[in-house]
């Protein structure tokens, strides 16, 4: 592969801007939480499945989402804690799908063990629904080949990668990530943009996956060039 | 005053790029920042800040204070008790009080914001002015649980605002209005955070009569109860049992709050027996509360009730331990146990501290976590960011917005 074939369809880098938008509404039991999850707003889900994983970047891998977090710690509810840090976000094309399944997961478990329904959050411990705003704007960084690309991945913020990896792939329901798509429909890349699109990368620190990224375009450019000689 | 490209080589090129972009979004539009006080206090020193720095970015920003006289501020500092749920007698004439001061201040300052951005409950009512332009009311105080009288009071003012913005998410109230999430910020660059050669620490040690022979525990806050100052010396002597340790309270009063001096008097008595607590009294000094800071071994916040409590994000800026209470704003600052620890209580904060002086190393730990954590999401450029989104919601209604 020839790392600087120019492409006439460039990448264009997008940056995503996220305000935190409060609903007012909050939760004291797992039955006030599940009834809530059901009925606010997609974007809140996005916003508690999501916001660890931006917050805490240093602290990752294994991200919790907010709701895992609610009943293991303000409950006590370790096993379903647990249950929905499970959920594997990344197997989920739309925030529907996530919804859906955090919902079957609470109630299956509120089947299996009704007595869950009864501990309470203490005062000021109430889980508290918040939604995500999302301004999307284009930054000045266009690529047109691969060695571009890969550049320009190590200059911009990481709210740029976030939002070409998280959320136009679940948020903006694009089926896949931005990268992927770019990749193997403007170069024919299959298998590099299949390695990208199967990175989990809710379990990395944003770092973490930004240097992914650039060594796996790298790794493929040396590779491009060590078969063209 | 530092320019925006200086915070580059904290936060990162890209970070400042981002902040151009959008704020290119906003030309053509005034803000127009309205407070009660232009000094004391986390608002005033925010607002020094964040204006030159949104006017350096391209944003035309002003900023304007309403008037009011000591009966004006003795009713406001009784609301703000109110609203943080605290106890205190509100007569008919305070409501009285709060509008007549209120009504002059409506006639007397000049509208001309196509944002305009009042700042907590003394200049709410302005509102009333509201025409065609757009409205913010940024609450910066723990209203979790209010008095519901005053709140109702305030409330028919804030739904007359376009949007809300608070500090921490349980502060969040049924309105028929958006409300947003906003957490306040450090200045990494200002006199009270920016990096101190060794002299300058000693000299102000040396200054307040403090010897480094022994671990330095210290709050830094205004002297007013919600603060708990008493409750911090409580929790300091459980620890003298077991640690020969110092303690430190430091702080200043702000000109709207005509309790801090009673407070002070109180904190002194309770410190009397014990040479080793040093209660200063140290208006607006930035360089030595950097300073003395830095000296710490631990970094105590006991507040009752908290707006967001900035020391908090102050101390973990420079890398210290820190023991602070699970209210208000303080919990998005710490994580318990991985950049910091929380308490409920004097008995638990004097635990928490002990563990840290016996452990130096988790100490340590605690505290380098703690100033990534501050890196990412309580400096003051995410603060410049988060307003020009507030800004420009105002225009957009949508969740996902292309501009």
């Amino acid at each position: 592969m020839d790392a600087l074939i120019r492409v006439a369809d460039p990448f264009r880098f997008y940056t995503r801007m996220n305000l935190t938008e409060l609903t007012g509404l909050s939760a004291s039991t797992i039955g006030d939480l599940l009834g809530l999850i059901k009925t606010v707003p997609g974007s809140s889900i996005y916003h508690h499945t999501h916001r660890f994983l931006q917050q805490h970047q240093y602290l990752s891998p294994e991200p919790p989402n907010d709701f895992a977090h609610w009943v293991a710690n303000s409950l006590g509810e370790d096993e379903l804690g647990e249950r929905l840090a499970s959920v594997d976000t990344v197997q989920y094309p739309t925030i529907r799908a996530l919804r859906a399944k955090i919902v079957a997961t609470i109630e299956e478990h509120l089947r299996r063990d009704p007595r869950a329904r009864k501990p309470f959050a203490r005062e000021g411990e109430e889980f508290h629904f918040k939604k995500s705003v999302s301004f999307i704007l284009p930054t000045a960084f266009v690529a047109y080949d691969l060695r571009d690309f890969a550049e320009i991945l190590k200059k911009i913020t990481i709210d740029s990668i976030y939002f070409h990896v998280f959320e136009a792939r679940l948020r903006l329901e694009r089926g896949t990530n931005d990268f992927s798509f770019w990749i193997e429909s403007s170069f024919g890349e299959k298998a590099l943009a299949g390695e990208i699109a199967r990175l989990d990368p809710y379990t990395r620190t944003l770092d973490n996956l930004r240097r992914t990224l650039i060594h796996l375009i790298e790794k493929r450019i040396g590779e491009g060039n060590g078969a063209d000689r | 005053m530092a320019r925006i490209d200086e915070y580059g080589p904290v936060v990162g090129q890209a970070v400042i790029d981002d902040l151009r972009l959008l704020s290119e979004k906003l030309r053509g539009k005034v803000v127009q920042h309205i407070n009660s006080t232009s000094v004391g206090g986390g608002v005033a020193e925010i607002l020094n800040r964040m204006v030159p720095l949104l006017n350096d970015l391209g944003v035309d920003t002003h900023w304007d204070l309403i008037k009011g006289g000591e009966q004006f501020f003795g009713v406001t500092k009784k609301f703000h008790n109110a609203i943080h749920g605290q106890p205190g007698e509100i007569t008919k004439r305070d409501f009285e009080i709060f509008r007549e001061t209120s009504e002059q201040n409506i006639r007397d300052v000049s509208i001309y914001g196509d944002i305009v951005f009042i700042h907590d409950p003394q200049p709410v009512a302005l509102v009333e002015r509201k025409s065609g332009n757009k409205w913010i009311w940024r609450c910066h105080i723990d209203i979790s649980n209010p008095d519901r009288r005053v709140w109702k009071f305030l409330r028919a003012y804030v739904e007359r605002y376009d949007s809300a913005v608070f500090s921490a998410p349980s502060f969040s109230q049924r309105l028929s209005i958006r409300q947003f999430l906003i957490a306040p910020s450090i200045d990494p660059l200002s006199d009270k955070n920016k990096e101190l050669p060794e002299e300058t620490i000693e000299a102000a040690l040396q200054k307040y009569g403090i010897v480094r022979d022994k671990p330095i525990v210290t709050q830094i806050s205004r002297f007013d109860r919600l603060k708990d100052p008493v409750g911090v010396i409580e929790a300091y002597m459980q620890v003298k049992r077991y640690f020969d340790c110092q303690l430190v309270l430091a702080g200043g009063t702000a000109t709207d709050d005509p309790e801090g001096m009673q407070v002070l008097e109180e904190v002194r008595e309770k410190a009397r027996q014990d040479p080793d607590i040093h209660i200063l009294l140290m208006p607006q000094n930035d360089i030595d509360i950097n300073a003395l800071q830095r000296a710490s071994t631990v970094i105590v916040q006991k507040s009752i009730k908290e707006g967001f409590g900035l020391t908090v994000s102050e101390a973990l800026w420079k890398a210290k331990p820190v023991v602070a209470s699970n209210v208000g704003g303080i919990p998005l600052q710490i994580a318990h146990k991985y950049s910091g620890l929380l308490c409920h209580s004097v008995e638990g904060a004097a635990f928490a501290i002990k563990q840290l002086l016996s452990s130096p190393e988790y100490a340590r730990k605690l505290g380098e976590n703690g100033r990534e954590h501050v890196r990412n999401n309580f400096l003051l450029t995410r603060h410049l960011r988060d307003y020009m989104l507030v800004f420009l919601s105002l225009y957009y209604p949508d969740d996902i917005v292309y501009l």
